[in-house]
């Protein structure tokens, strides 16, 4: 038969055990291994990362590459199959299930759907975990109160799930996972479902709690700019395995890994071989041509293919666009050659308000 | 003309007694048994495939029985349960036993249908299993749940009448002898029509309830 059990607030004492010295290891994974059963290949192999308390840590792969497991082993959403998980002092995959329930309550987690029940409103979505805790009515009151403040969706407390817009349920996301006043938070692809504008609002609101609440941020994403907008450090995993970490400026300046380059890199992706092949950043030969990405990111400038060839005298060859209108601004790219006679010195002063962002991406040879 | 009055109200307050009570019953014990059901399965929040397999051949045991050979096949656990096989209460018994796991699969079904996301991001918040089966699934899963009842609420009408016609009472009793046995067309008929208003009544309250309910 099923057995119930009872909460049992003594059970777990590991808040007392608890340093909070900013700067010190905040979790450890030592040898972390994760292989689900029936998989010849391990999901995760042998990680090891430290993050630091009080830092906002990105960790970004491909989609498959293991980080959406790594992230849900930290609350052992995902049983891990070896190695330790050091959060706060607790191994916390030596907890039984009734001390994970105690300890999950100081570690909030947002999702890329969102998970928003239904048939609750937004403020009894936030409170629901307070309530299942037991703490007292007039308590829950005022912390919904306040988180609502803090997120800002006071207006919209007794409105549905249903009723709001994507980032407005990610906020309501956001306000259920602090109300246990947590210390980590992990966003699993928290902004993957949003367009650019609402992504950059809900990066900015997670950047406010991390700096007024002084709480661990880990997230995972696939998306570059969220990792470049929002982390102190990050984790390049591939394959189940960390190929490369470090502070996010020296990753993405000077990115080690072929892997990481072609994450940081989405020309790579977009680039027909044929331009890929011959990409240098020097000139090679006089008849090499300058590669230019246009990028959109709805801050005002247009792309106005006339505008560009009014400026740039000669041929210029559209190699790749990718433009959505997004609230009536466009957002993407556009990878455009120049004529040979162009170099990049010269031109990228004359071009700076063509687009919200120009990157010289090299010189073409022969094309 | 009252007389007949009298016995089709007699008749229809026969009905709803029977379909009352033993729909009543199937709720109170076909949603705990979708629950456990659903919370049993492998990999579910309270695994146990032992249960979970004797519950499922159980539900499938009664549910391939046709009524008619169900509620004979009862007699003599019917008779050991409320004393007589004759009567409103005698036919309670079937009515429940046949009500219940058609309940229970249907809500099972609305219970599964709940995105598994929820129960995640409840784990994540950390809400004990019972927390969730009660905090997320229940209330998640009520509008497929309350149309579930409405579907066995009418099934349970149709069978109802089937059980009249072995002497039960109730409105499937009244067409029976009266419609059936003595060819008298205006009693077949005002019956047709009082289960046809009142299905379709039940099915709009139903409808009703549940669109209230739902607010994905």
């Amino acid at each position: 038969m099923v057995s119930l059990s009872y909460p049992d607030t003594g059970a777990l004492s590991h808040s007392a055990v608890a340093t909070r010295a900013s700067g010190a290891a905040h979790i450890t994974l030592e040898a972390l291994s994760k292989r689900y059963p029936g998989q010849a290949v391990d999901a995760l192999h042998n990680i090891h990362l430290q993050i630091q308390r009080g830092e906002i840590f990105g960790i970004i792969g491909r989609s498959g590459a293991g980080k959406s497991t790594l992230i849900r082993c930290l609350n052992r959403l995902e049983e891990p199959s070896g190695g330790r998980i050091v959060i706060d002092g607790t191994d916390i995959s030596a907890l039984t299930s009734r001390q994970l329930v105690e300890w999950r309550r100081s570690t909030g987690m947002i999702f890329q759907h969102f998970n928003l029940l239904s048939a609750k409103t937004v403020r009894q979505n936030i409170e629901l975990p307070l309530r299942v805790a037991g703490v007292p009515a007039a308590e829950r009151a005022r912390k919904v109160d306040a988180l609502l403040a803090l997120v800002g969706l006071e207006s919209r407390q007794h409105a549905w799930p249903a009723q709001l817009s994507g980032g407005q349920k990610q906020r309501v996301g956001i306000a259920r996972a602090l109300v246990h006043d947590p210390e980590l938070l992990l966003c699993d692809e928290a902004t993957s479902a949003l367009d650019p504008e609402t992504t950059r609002a809900i990066l900015a609101l997670l950047m406010k709690i991390n700096q007024q609440r002084h709480i661990t941020i880990v997230l995972i994403t696939h998306e570059m700019d969220v990792v470049h907008d929002l982390c102190h450090n990050v984790a390049v995993i591939d394959q189940g395995e960390i190929i490369e970490r470090g502070p996010v400026w020296q990753v993405y300046s000077d990115p080690q890994q072929e892997t990481t380059r072609q994450l940081l890199n989405p020309d790579h992706q977009t680039l027909p071989e044929s331009v890929a092949s011959r990409l240098s950043d020097r000139r090679l030969q006089p008849d090499d041509r300058l590669l230019l990405r246009l990028r959109y990111t709805g801050r005002g400038a247009q792309p106005d293919i006339g505008a560009l060839s009014a400026l740039i005298p000669g041929e210029i060859t559209v190699i790749h666009s990718a433009i959505e209108w997004v609230a009536n601004k466009p957002i993407g790219q556009m990878l455009v050659l120049l004529d040979a006679r162009h170099e990049a010195q010269a031109v990228t002063p004359q071009l700076a308000h063509i687009a919200d962002q120009l990157e010289v991406s090299g010189y073409v040879t022969g094309y | 003309m009252s007389q007949a009055i009298d016995r089709l109200w007699s008749a229809l307050l026969d009905t709803l007694l029977m379909v009352g009570v033993s729909s009543a019953l199937a709720l109170a014990l076909g949603l705990p048994m979708a629950v456990l059901l659903v919370v049993s399965g492998r990999g579910d929040l309270f695994p146990n495939p032992a249960l979970n397999r004797v519950l499922g051949w159980m539900v499938n045991l009664f549910r391939s029985v046709p009524f008619l050979i169900l509620m004979v096949a009862l007699i003599p656990f019917t008779r050991w349960i409320v004393g007589t096989t004759y009567g409103v209460w005698a036919a309670v018994v079937p009515l429940t036993l046949a009500a219940t796991p058609f309940f229970a699969r249907i809500a099972e079904v609305s219970l599964r249908e709940v995105d598994k996301g929820l129960t995640e991001a409840a784990q994540a918040m950390g809400f004990h299993r019972w927390h969730i089966v009660w905090h997320v699934l229940l209330p998640e899963a009520r509008p497929g749940i309350v149309s579930g009842f409405t579907i066995t609420l009418v099934t349970m009408i149709n069978a109802s009448a089937m059980a009249g016609a072995i002497g039960a009472g109730g409105l499937g009793d009244l067409a029976y002898r009266y419609g059936y046995q003595r060819f008298d067309m205006q009693v077949m008929v005002t019956v047709i029509v009082v289960l046809v208003a009142l299905v379709t009544l039940l099915q709009l309250c139903g409808d009703r309830l549940s669109r209230r309910l739902n607010h994905r």
